[in-house]
């Protein structure tokens, strides 16, 4: 089965802050990205977890998204801009994928 | 009935007793829980029933007094942060931002806190006036700008996004609509739900607090030992210098002695829904964790065990 080189960007963000960031990425047309809530961990803030927790504000989720290897600089600088003073952890990784013109970049979402 | 009568009822009333119950779970580590979706489901169920009968009861209360109640509230709301800001910088290392961040949760209120006060004082025989609802919606946001005002910013960059989520936070626009809504069915309307916002109120309430008893019990553990003591003790002194604001202010305005003890009750609670979300918003280089403890963990079991009788008492000394 035919595979392509992309980018995969993992971002560890508290939750207050999720929604900033899904603008910056519908913003630049990102294809598609997944968000899914973080369970427990520990960090430069010692270990948290989400038992208990009953605001938003010690929450923590974990984005996902697929993304062009040309497109990484561009999309670093703008999640950069948004993460820069928050807690979170950005990653990236090199992946293979099928069917690639599922990555490929869109229109801003209605 | 006198200062230690009004304590005693409060800490053997069913409601207080299972959030020392919660708490005491806690505290050695119980694997006891109440599932989040539960949790989300009772506060909805709370927020949704002490705002329409609140506004069921807004149908006998005068405009004039509901209106000066809301603009003392919001008064109360503005200017608190400047008092806890002030006390924090002058007792405390803490950086301007962190206590900028702190002194936002003070302005702001607990609702959780508020609905246990209402609980309490239609137990003693001290029902509060309905508009009191109001009033504790309007002092949810004003804090917010103070403490960004104190910490030096401007609303920048998301000012407007971040001035719609607290006004369309989910708390808020449930206390509200359910308010109006109880205002326009009026009696009829309450005769219709009586037994769902009636009867088992105070069972879910007791239900409720536990699940605030685990919640308050664990931040505890959490950051035993972690907090500087001048940092902890601003959690007991702010709300007794708020219940004194508040009773300076209820007393001009002319609340009747249960409405004035929940306008103590909503200056001396702390925000910790929907203030520590904005902070992470507005000022992310404030530790939340400092602030979520004092309000979560010192001032919300302060207020609820030992404060609401002491407000009670006060407002019926003064007004009664």
């Amino acid at each position: 089965m035919q595979t392509t080189l992309k980018k995969r960007l993992e971002i560890v963000i508290e939750a207050p802050v999720i929604d900033r960031l899904r603008r910056v990425l519908d913003d630049k047309g990102v294809s598609g990205y997944t968000i899914i809530p973080a369970v427990a961990g520990r960090g430069r803030h010692g270990r948290w977890n989400r038992e208990g927790e009953i605001s938003d504000t010690s929450r923590m989720l974990v984005l996902f998204a697929i993304i062009d290897p040309s497109e990484l600089d561009d999309m670093l600088a703008a999640v950069y801009a948004v993460l820069s003073r928050q807690i979170g952890i950005v990653s990236v990784s090199d992946v293979q994928v099928v069917r690639d013109e599922h990555f490929r970049r869109t229109g801003k979402p209605a | 009935m006198d200062l230690f009568d009004l304590a005693a009822a409060n800490l053997v009333s069913p409601p207080i007793l299972f959030f020392l119950l919660g708490l005491i779970a806690a505290l050695v580590r119980s694997d006891l829980a109440i599932p989040e979706a539960v949790a989300k489901a009772i506060s909805i169920y709370l927020v949704m029933a002490i705002g329409f009968k609140g506004g069921v009861e807004m149908a006998a209360s005068p405009l004039v007094a509901a209106a000066l109640a809301i603009a003392a509230g919001i008064l109360l709301s503005a200017a608190m942060p400047f008092i806890s800001f002030g006390a924090l910088r002058a007792t405390s290392r803490l950086p301007r931002v962190d206590a900028a961040s702190i002194a936002a949760h003070y302005g702001s209120i607990s609702i959780v806190t508020f609905i246990a006060a209402s609980d309490a004082g239609a137990a003693m025989g001290l029902a509060a006036a309905g508009f009191m609802v109001a009033v504790a919606a309007a002092m949810e946001a004003p804090a917010i700008f103070s403490g960004l005002a104190l910490a030096g910013r401007r609303e920048g960059e998301g000012g407007g996004t971040m001035i719609r989520e607290i006004a369309f936070n989910g708390s808020i626009v449930l206390l509200v609509g359910a308010f109006a809504i109880g205002w326009a069915t009026g009696e009829r309307g309450m005769a219709m739900v009586e037994p769902f916002f009636g009867d088992i109120f105070r069972g879910v309430l007791c239900l409720f607090l536990l699940d605030m008893g685990l919640v308050a019990g664990r931040g505890l553990r959490r950051s035993a030992g972690k907090l500087d003591w001048r940092v902890l003790v601003h959690g007991l002194h702010m709300p007794l210098i708020g219940a004194a604001l508040g009773l300076g202010l209820a007393i001009p305005i002319g609340l009747d002695p249960g409405s004035a003890a929940l306008l103590m009750t909503l200056a001396a609670s702390a925000s910790y829904i929907a203030v520590p979300a904005a902070m992470r918003l507005a000022l992310p280089e404030a530790d939340p964790s400092v602030s979520l403890t004092l309000s979560l963990g010192i001032t919300f079991p302060f207020n609820l065990v030992l404060g609401i009788p002491l407000y009670f008492a006060a407002a019926q000394w003064a007004l009664g």
